[in-house]
Formats: structure tokens, sequence, C-alpha cells
């Protein structure tokens, strides 16, 4: 496949593992997150892990738009699609997702809801102009890559004057999200963040740009290489990262110009801005309530927010106390720590935000990686009694 | 059909072009003699099925062992490049009896049928299953047809039975692989699975993947022959595609796989559909492709056989069988890595990003 294979190559991914080896520093050891879970899906997918020196480990984020989903808002989306006169538009990987009460929205679609896979935000659109008797929800999710699309359905079905459609917005902000990571006081006990610097998200930047990431480098310290999500981007990303490191720098730098540029898609910026506005607040599965780190219709568009049409009031639902998302999403631990890994949690009956899709750190660790024996942190904290 | 049978008397002749199913033809009635007389017993006309009689009457050849299988089709959409309900049904449940070296020799058809449904794509289907099974040379022998009401069945539902014989000396069981067998598989994999998709209403992308739909019998009759005791065990990696397949026999034998993911056939064009999608070819299905388990002195042997065979050309050695009581199935990728082929979880759905 052209623009494909080429990102592939296995001969190129050895010279650059031989590359890795020959930079990183025998004497001390590297940790970097690949915030998206689109490189966390190529890193377990192709395992890279094999290819990297043992002192090199990357520390899978939070950044997989469906693990970060709260329970109380797939539980909201749920009894949309239970109201008789609803037809709930989702993208695939929402289905699966377990809600409370150990619902999904596959389940409730085989209750009886009338809930439609989409592979595109138009798709909805389409939906809802043929059907005009039926209510019709587009089940917005996403970081920034995703909500351009959604944009463009509410301006299409405002074109085509759809009174039927409207939008239940689930958009969440990246940069946000990296600095609340940051940010977060390591508990009592628990070692500080381990995270030296960051593969940054390749989609989200081609819309929002190289600029955001500037704090990170500049305020905290961190160096951010933007990637793409091929393999060889992402090993190119971790070369980079460890250059940084090595040079005590700390830089935005763009291993994906091939898609990325500085100022980002602007014309996608402007259409956001006209459309969303800040949340006060958010939650985030597994990383809590953060201010300022999600999106919702603005008030000139109320007549297509589905929360203000079928008055939404989400109800928080709680993860499972024993789930250690939280401390395995900021590197403290790795999947195999969680006493629910491979237990009670696993891609069949996920409990927690990193085992809900594919793209989480313990989905991907069960999916690819269990078969490695050093899957504990050497130096895993014992579990503090609560 | 012959000019004896008892149910010509009553033909009426169907409006294949505009007619529909109506619960008529689910009745037991004149209908439904009528369409079974002008769909079904033409389409698969043969010297059991006409005796007309609730159940056919099979001479077995002595000495052999008896296999028997059953399944059921609900395929959508029941048209697709490369094939319909109807030839699947036929491959798939010959491959099934297949898949223990053995030799097919009928089939059984039940037919579940909405009302509504045009009996042109009726008469089109059984025109095709008919075909197939000719093609074949397995007919089927007798059937069944029932009718339900609109909106309870997806146009139609074909459940078919097969039955056929293990020659003598052959024993074929998903238990049966060891350490050290080689894995090989018959050729290309994912474009059932792709041909599907890209014909499914809401996802229609161009594509030039037809549906491998085949029947497996004359293949594994030349590998039966070239290998005989040394062939450990046969699947046909259908829904879960081969990733399933593997899983199902490391689970069986007790053992674990170790393949090359670069080793493993996929097509340009269903890696491209697969990339635009977010699925992983060894989990997309194939409805004219097997896994073969075969001991390490046979291989090159049984490879050779095989790809002298149409269906088996691009037949490839995939992997080995190694001890491993966790019974993974790890790949070497074709980036140089190592990951493991899990059972899929739920369904293959794409993801957003």
């Amino acid at each position: 496949m052209k623009y494909v294979d080429e990102y592939r190559d296995g001969a190129l991914a050895k010279s650059l593992s031989a590359a890795i080896a020959a930079e990183a520093r025998p004497d001390r050891t590297y940790a970097f997150m690949e915030f998206c879970g689109g490189h966390t899906h190529a890193i377990s997918r192709y395992g890279i892990e094999d290819l990297l020196p043992a002192n090199v480990r990357m520390i899978h984020g939070p950044g997989c738009p469906v693990c970060v989903l709260p329970i109380g808002r797939i539980d909201d989306a749920i009894r949309l699609a239970m109201r008789p006169e609803v037809t709930l538009c989702t993208y695939g990987d929402l289905m699966r997702v377990p809600a409370s009460r150990n619902g999904s929205l596959l389940k409730a679609k085989a209750a009886g809801a009338d809930i439609r896979m989409v592979y595109s935000s138009l798709d909805a659109v389409r939906i809802a102009e043929a059907n005009p008797d039926r209510q019709v929800v587009f089940f917005a999710i996403g970081f920034e890559t995703t909500t351009p699309p959604t944009a463009i359905a509410l301006k299409a079905a405002e074109a085509k004057g759809l009174a039927n459609f409207t939008i239940f917005c689930n958009h969440v902000l990246t940069p946000v999200a990296m600095r609340a990571i940051l940010e977060t006081p390591a508990a009592a006990g628990e070692p500080p963040i381990a995270v030296e610097g960051f593969v940054g998200p390749a989609h989200v930047s081609t819309i929002i740009g190289t600029e955001p990431y500037r704090i990170f480098a500049e305020h905290y310290g961190k160096p951010v290489v933007i990637a793409g999500f091929e393999p060889l981007d992402v090993m190119q990303a971790i070369l980079m990262l460890i250059r940084q490191v090595n040079e005590g720098r700390s830089a935005v730098e763009n291993q994906y110009i091939r898609a990325v540029t500085t100022p980002g898609n602007l014309a996608a910026q402007r259409l956001t801005e006209d459309i969303f506005e800040l949340r006060d607040a958010f939650e985030w599965r597994g990383l809590g309530i953060m201010p300022k780190s999600a999106l919702k219709l603005r008030d000139a568009y109320a007549a297509f927010d589905a929360e203000v049409r079928f008055a939404v009031e989400t109800q928080p639902a709680a993860d499972n106390p024993a789930c250690e998302c939280g401390a395995i999403l900021r590197g403290w631990k790795k999947p195999a720590d969680c006493r629910l890994f491979g237990t009670t949690c696993t891609p069949e009956t996920p409990m927690g935000a990193c085992m809900v899709s594919s793209e989480g750190a313990c989905a991907a660790h069960w999916t690819y990686g269990r078969f490695r024996a050093h899957e504990k942190t050497a130096t895993a904290p014992v579990r503090r009694a609560s | 059909m012959t000019a004896q049978s008892p149910i010509k008397a009553f033909r009426r002749k169907l409006d294949l072009r505009n007619g529909r199913v109506d619960m008529s033809h689910g009745s037991g009635g004149r209908a439904s003699a009528d369409l079974v007389a002008q769909i079904f017993r033409d389409a698969f006309a043969n010297e059991w099925l006409d005796q007309g009689n609730d159940q056919a009457s099979l001479p077995l050849p002595a000495g052999q062992r008896l296999v028997m299988t059953t399944d059921g089709y609900v395929v959508s959409p029941l048209f697709f490049p490369g094939g319909d309900i109807g030839s699947l049904a036929v491959h798939g449940t010959i491959n099934d009896i297949a898949m223990a070296g053995a030799r097919p020799l009928y089939l059984s058809a039940s037919f579940i049928v909405e009302e509504g449904f045009p009996l042109g794509d009726l008469d089109r289907i059984a025109g095709s299953m008919g075909a197939a099974s000719r093609a074949a040379g397995v007919p089927v022998v007798t059937g069944d047809t029932k009718v339900v009401e609109r909106g309870k069945a997806d146009g139609v539902f074909i459940s078919t039975a097969g039955v056929g014989v293990v020659p003598e000396g052959i024993t074929l069981s998903g238990d049966r692989a060891r350490p050290g067998d080689a894995v090989i598989l018959s050729g290309y994999i994912g474009d059932h699975g792709v041909a599907i998709m890209s014909s499914r209403e809401n996802l229609e992308f161009e594509t030039a993947v037809l549906s491998d739909s085949a029947a497996l019998h004359g293949l594994v009759a030349a590998m039966v022959a070239a290998a005989g005791p040394s062939l450990r065990t046969m699947r046909d990696p259908t829904r879960g595609g081969l990733a399933a397949t593997l899983n199902e026999l490391a689970h069986q034998s007790g053992v674990g796989f170790r393949i090359d993911e670069e080793a493993v056939p996929v097509r340009a064009e269903v890696a491209a559909a697969c990339e635009l999608l977010g699925l992983d070819p060894l989990y997309v299905a194939n409805e004219g492709k097997l896994v073969a388990v075969v001991a390490p002195e046979a291989a090159e042997r049984l490879l050779a056989v095989m790809r002298a065979h149409p269906l088996g050309r691009d037949a490839a050695l995939i992997g080995t069988v190694v001890a491993d009581e966790r019974q993974f199935v790890q790949m070497t990728t074709s980036f140089g890595g190592g990951r493991i082929v899990d059972w899929l979880s739920g369904e293959q759905l794409p993801r957003i990003c």
C-alpha cells in the first residue's frame, strides 16, 4: 500500500532500533508517554516494545476518547436511545463500552432501542433526513480530530432545515488532559510522575497544530515530539525524544511533517470555535473531573443540542474502587500491577478506562503483549488499604 | 425433475419477475407445493429429491466412518461480490465435512423465508445453490421451507446439514496438533469478509475483491492422498478469521502457535480495506480457505500438492506449533516485534480514530 508500507518497513525498523539502542545511555532509564490510543495500538500491534532497549519504557496515555468517556455519559446515551421517539447514531467502538448496571449500547439495542452504528457524522444527518418522524441523536465523541466532522454535521443539518437532528456532545481536549497528568500530585507512598516526554498526538495536531504543546516543553520541561501513527513514526519519535533528553533540551518537535503544520487547520479551528465552547468541567474516566477539558454546543446552536432538547442530567457513576486506571494512566503502574487485570477485568468484561476500548493501556497489553514475562513494574507500590 | 413427479401435476407458474413470498407459500397447501416444485426441486433436481419424500434414503459406502454437520446462514446482504447466500450455504457445509478429511456425499437444506421476499430473488438463490451443489458433486437430497411473517426474518435464512465419509486410516481432529508440527494456510485471507463489507448498505466502497467462497473437498482429497496420517487437523477459518481458528486449535490441543506475519498471504486490496475500516485481516472471515496442521516431515510435500490445486495455489507455510501451556498464538510481526494474536473480544468494530 502506497503511503502505508513505507512506514512499516521491517528493515528500517531494525536500523532505527539500532540507533535508539546506540543513543539511549546505559546509565539511565527513559520513560515517555504516548498520549494517543493510536500510538498505543501501533506499539502493541507491531511489537515495538521488542525493538526498544530495556531502559526505554513507554507509558500508555489516556488518549482514547472511548476509554476516557465516563460511565455516566454512556448511561445518558442509553437513556436517550431507550426513548421511543429517538434513533441514536453512534460510532462502532462505543457499542460495547460498559455502562452502569452491566449495561451497554449493544445490550440496549438488543432490548429494543433504535441504535444505529455510523461511520461518519454525516451518516447521522442522512438518517435524520430519511426519517422525519424520528428524533435522531448523534452521539458525538472524540478529541479535536473528530470535533470538526461533528460541526460539519450540524451545519449540514442546519442547511437542510432538519428539526429532528441533535448532537449529544462529548468532545474533549487533548492539551488539558496532558496538563492534568503532569499536575496531578503523587499520592502518599507513590513515586512522582514518571513521564519525561510525550509522543504527541498525530491526528489531533493536524487540526490544532504544534503551538498548544509549547507549554509542556517550556513550562513543564517535558519534550514533545508530535508523531504519526505508523510504527516507524513512533520509533522515530522515541529516538527524537531520547536525543532531546540526552542533550538536556525540551522543545516541541514535529516528526509528522507530512500532515501537521505549525498553525494546524485554521478553517477547522474557526468552524469549531463558531459552534462549540468550553464546558466548566467534565469528568474523564480514570482521571476524574477536569476543568475546561471538554466542549459543548454554544447557546446559538441550542436547537441542535440533545442535552437541551431532552433535558439530559448526567448522574455520576463510579468505577470499580479497586481499579488502578489512574495510576496506570499516569505511568505509576503497569497494567499487570492492577489486581483486577485479567481476573475480573478483561476486554470482555472491562472494569476501568484502560480496558474499555482496544486502544486502552490494559486492553492493548492483554490483547497483544501479555506473553511477555516482564509485565509488572519492578517497584510497584503495594496498594494501601483505604 | 422427472416427468413422473406427483407434485408436477399441481404446477401453476410462479410469477418470478414480480411475485413475492406470502404466507400461503408456507401453508403446506398448493402454493407451498408450487413454490417447492418450481424453485427448489428445479434448482436441486436429483434422484433422491425427486422421489418427493420428507426424507431421503441414502446408500453409504461400506466400512467407512460417517461424518455429519449442520450450519445456519444468515448473511447480509444476501448477494455479494463473488457469491450469494445459496452458494455460500453449499460451500460452507461441504467444507465443514471436508475438514474431517471426509468426502462429502449429501446435503439437506431448510429455508426460512420472510413474507414479502421477491420470488425472483428466491429463485436466484436456489439456482445458485443448485449450481454450486452440482459443481461440487454433492446433491441436496432433502429440504424444508417455512414462511414467517414480515419482520420475523431478514429476507432468507438457510440451514443446511451434510453427511460425508472418512477414508480408512484418516483421523483429523483439533486436539491432534503437536509441538513441531507445521501450520499451512491454503491462500489469501480476508477476501470474503471484505467483499461482504464492501456491499453493505451503509458501507459501500469500491473494491475489486470477490468472496473466496468455494468448496474445498477437492483440495482436501488431494491433501489426504498426499499426506495421509501425517495430517493432524484441518479447519476452515470462517467467522473470527485465522485468529479464531488458531486459538481454537491451540485450546483443543493444549499447545501454542508461533506464526510469521510476513508469511500470511493478504491481498493488497484487502489490506487497504482493513486499513480504512480499522480492522485486522487476521480476524476477517473466509469461506474458501483452510488451515492445516501437518507433521513437519510431510509439510513440503503437502505444500507442493496444495499449490498444484487451483484452490491452494497461494498456499503458504505460516508457522509452527510450539509447546505453551498458556496456549498463546504468538506472531512475529512484519515489523520485527512480537505480539499475541488473541481471541476476538465481541465483534470486530471500527475504531473512531
